[in-house]
């Protein structure tokens, strides 16, 4: 019976399924993991109050925070940890609590054991303050000055007017960066142009009444820059000072009262008395913010869109040089070379390539392309610039380039299966009405096997996009200062270093100074990062079945 | 029998000599024609094997011709020698000539592309492009640069005509080709041949791929337009030769053994090797 049961094949059939079924478990465990500690992040965590009795002297503590997590440990552990605990209990309970507040006690999050700890509550009044810098402050309101007058926080009026001034203030807080980023970032270009004219001036080694011509120039718009600061300057202390006209008064757990400055909030909440429908409108306002602000905090607060930004600005820049030079390659390979041996070495070479490290690559980039023709490119282009490398350093473009090099044999790969895959029947009726090999090439063979080409685009974008190794020789950064296209011709800037979300994860979860706080954002990155490649893939698969749609091909 | 050796002369007697070596009898016709195409000690290699045996013949103008015999004996060889679709074959090496309009074809100095105009060719398979109905029978006159919406117009209509395919498909000219039936698509493909105007229409097996009603169409076809092309066919299908062609001739294993008028062949074949075939002694 077990032989007959083994011999029909539905063993097969069911380790098959099995090993599909595994995968998928892994696949969705994985991704929900990701999800539920990552997104997790942003949703408004309760804020509990604990009361902590030490058994021994009787004193209480208040600790005032969110719970972030448990953890049970052996007593011995939790004496060498320098906590008291009585005899007798071998295993305890201790808790991480987000007591933020980093600017006045130093520690955000602190491990309390639960040895004296009273039930948690969770206060209506405690308030949650998130800062641009420093971290979350946990508290309990006393006062708001706005405008010159007191409003303690009992009144009834205290939430809308704290609002209020918060809006205010991130009103404010966005006209100084406007003015800050933007108009005094561009006489700070402007100067920098200026000196680089009058480096170039030296270089040149211009004389005479073109000389002086030249360097009264250059000192006259001089003088107009630095008056245009002074006028932005001006703005600047006067939006400055309105920032300072109100301020927050809140008491912490442990007694203490603070002044919390305006200038750094960026918002306030209750959680405990927030309903689950305005959890979740915060919740989305929190996400949204994290795929389309700046990172604070070296990268353990705020959102990622510079690293968003520059991951498909890289990818984008790799498929506009990948895609040619891949399908020209294959096509030749395939349809104009002899096919002797010198191609087949070619061709196994080019397969080869497939299987080196990228790591090896990224070296190769950085001393190929980036010292080397980058600093031949400074040498002929930038000489004014010397010795601030432009391209002869890290940035975009090598970046881009490296990648597009890991990927090419993807590429040559899917478009020489493609263009094999057509049958000869179509080349020699196109060739039976006069058309010459290129043409019929390049009108009949080449269009059919454009969905073969956007496979291996997408095979190369999803290599591309998940690659961290080399590009960390060769052109990402912790923090760019600014994104790689702007409004500034030439558009879009090559040379510029930028953000990448593999790098990102990298870097917040191991270099950041502050680990449990990175920690949640290593997930939602990772996250992002998931979601990002997947509609990469999903738009390009799109594009494709619409072309497989129109090009049938004739062996359907 | 004298053989003159001008083309386009009025009438030109050929000779066609089973003249190989030990060839049982060497058979001559008298054929009244114009000649459109000569073959001139034709010898075919792939290789080192030979596949065509010396052969000669005369391709009579505006007349069908058809090449019949058993499998493997090289029609569709001979018959892929007239556009050169042969070259396209590494191993094939070609010795003699094929003189076309007093030239040969295989001059260092002929334009291969010119010539596959002048020459067309239908598969046995029908292979439409996977474009639009109207782009496959414009394709030939795009190549030659002609974008012209009105002129292409006016000869995708002519051409579709032509093939018997017009009334079939005049309101779905943009439909993909492949929507098409296989008696369709293979009329597409003729309508394709002829858009571009050729001289010659070379016919490999055309109508073998396709059900009893579109091969009839496909005769037909090649009826109708005998009186503007000359054609050549290839067929498996005695019973289609004899219906369909003017001219036959019956060739085995590489050799040319008999070329004749299709009545002629078909009732009084001179050689008792074509009889045997034609009598279905061997297939």
């Amino acid at each position: 019976m077990m032989n007959t049961w083994l011999k029909s094949g539905t063993p097969w059939i069911w380790l098959n399924g099995g090993a599909v079924a595994v995968c998928m478990v892994m696949v969705v465990g994985l991704l929900g993991l990701i999800a539920v500690r990552g997104f997790g992040h942003f949703w408004a965590a309760d804020v509990a109050e604990i009361e902590i009795v030490n058994p021994q002297d009787g004193s209480r503590e208040l600790v005032l925070g969110e719970i972030v997590r448990s953890q049970q440990i052996s007593a011995v552990v939790a004496r060498d940890a320098g906590n008291e605990v009585p005899e007798g209990i071998d295993l305890l309970t201790r808790f991480l609590i987000k007591q933020g507040n980093r600017d006045q006690t130093g520690k955000d999050f602190v491990w309390y054991t639960e040895i004296g700890m009273q039930p948690f509550r969770y206060p209506e009044n405690a308030v949650v303050i998130e800062r641009r810098e420093l971290g979350n402050f946990y508290g309990y309101p006393v006062k708001l000055v706005q405008d010159g007058e007191e409003i303690p926080a009992d009144s009834e009026r205290f939430w809308e007017s704290l609002q209020a001034s918060v809006d205010r203030s991130i009103v404010l807080h966005d006209e100084i960066k406007a003015i800050e980023r933007r108009r005094i970032g561009r006489i700070n270009t402007d100067i920098a142009r200026l000196r680089l004219d009058a480096r170039s001036l030296q270089l040149r080694s211009v004389s005479g009444d073109e000389r002086l011509q030249e360097e009264s120039r250059i000192e006259q718009r001089q003088a107009e820059l630095n008056a245009d600061y002074g006028v932005l300057r001006q703005e600047l202390d006067l939006l400055y000072d309105a920032t300072r006209r109100d301020s927050l008064r809140m008491r912490m757990d442990n007694g203490a009262e603070v002044d919390v400055s305006f200038a750094t909030i960026v918002r306030v909440t209750a959680p405990n008395t927030m309903s689950v429908a305005s959890k979740t409108g915060q919740y989305l306002v929190r996400l949204w913010e994290f795929l389309t602000h700046d990172p604070r905090e070296a990268n353990t607060e705020g959102g990622i869109f510079p690293a968003i930004f520059g991951t498909v600005t890289m990818v984008f820049v790799m498929s506009i040089i990948v895609t040619p030079f891949g399908i020209l390659a294959a096509i030749y390979l395939r349809e104009y070379a002899p096919q002797n041996l010198m191609t087949r070495i070619i061709r196994i070479s080019v397969y080869n390539l497939a299987g080196v490290p990228s790591i090896v690559y990224g070296v190769f980039g950085l001393g190929f392309f980036v010292y080397f023709l980058g600093g031949s490119i400074d040498q002929m282009f930038y000489q004014a610039k010397l010795p601030a490398p432009t391209f002869g350093t890290p940035g975009l473009f090598w970046a881009s380039l490296t990648l597009a090099l890991l990927t090419l044999p993807i590429v040559i790969v899917s478009t020489e299966e493609g263009l094999a895959r057509i049958p000869t029947t179509i080349r020699q009726g196109s060739l039976a009405l006069g058309a010459t090999k290129s043409e019929t090439l390049w009108k009949v063979v080449v269009p059919l096997a454009t969905p073969a080409m956007m496979t291996g685009l997408i095979l190369a974008i999803a290599r591309a996009a998940g690659e961290v190794a080399p590009l960390m020789l060769v052109g990402v950064v912790k923090l760019a200062p600014t994104l790689p296209v702007d409004g500034v011709f030439p558009y879009i800037h090559l040379e510029r270093k930028i953000m990448h979300l593999g790098f990102h994860i990298y870097d917040v979860g191991f270099q950041s100074p502050n680990v449990e706080a990175a920690r949640p954002l290593v997930y939602a990155t990772a996250l992002v990062l998931v979601f990002l490649i997947v509609v990469l893939n999903l738009s390009a698969i799109a594009i494709r079945n619409r072309l497989r749609e129109r090009y049938r091909s004739a062996s359907d | 029998m004298n053989t003159q050796a001008e083309p386009r002369a009025a009438q030109i007697t050929t000779s066609v000599a089973g003249s190989l070596a030990g060839k049982a009898g060497s058979m001559v016709s008298q054929v009244n024609e114009v000649e459109k195409i000569l073959v001139k000690d034709l010898n075919l290699y792939y290789g080192n094997d030979i596949a065509l045996k010396n052969i000669g013949l005369s391709i009579p103008e505006k007349k069908v011709t058809a090449f019949i015999g058993p499998s493997g004996c090289g029609k569709s060889t001979l018959l892929r020698c007239f556009n050169r679709m042969n070259d396209l074959i590494d191993s094939c090496r070609i010795t003699g000539e094929i003189i076309l309009d007093g030239q040969n074809i295989f001059n260092r100095g002929v334009d291969v592309a010119e010539l596959r105009r002048n020459v067309g060719m239908v598969f046995q398979k029908p292979n439409p492009f996977p474009k639009s109905i109207y782009e496959n029978v414009a394709y030939g006159l795009r190549l030659q640069g002609v974008n012209a919406k009105g002129l292409l117009d006016e000869v995708v209509e002519r051409s579709l005509r032509g093939a018997a395919l017009w009334d079939e498909v005049k309101d779905r000219l943009n439909d993909n080709a492949f929507g098409l039936s296989g008696g369709q698509q293979q009329r597409l493909v003729i309508a394709r041949a002829i858009a571009i105007e050729p001289e010659v229409i070379l016919l490999d097996e055309p109508a073998s791929a396709l059900d009893p009603i579109s091969t009839a169409k496909i005769e037909e076809l090649i009826y109708e337009l005998k009186d503007q092309y000359t054609i050549v066919i290839v067929t498996h299908n005695m019973q289609q030769a004899a219906r369909v062609s003017d001219y036959t001739a019956f060739m085995y294993m590489g050799d040319l053994v008999e070329f004749d008028h299709t009545e002629k062949l078909f009732t009084k074949p001179a050689l008792k090797q074509t009889e045997d075939y034609i009598t279905g002694r061997y297939g």
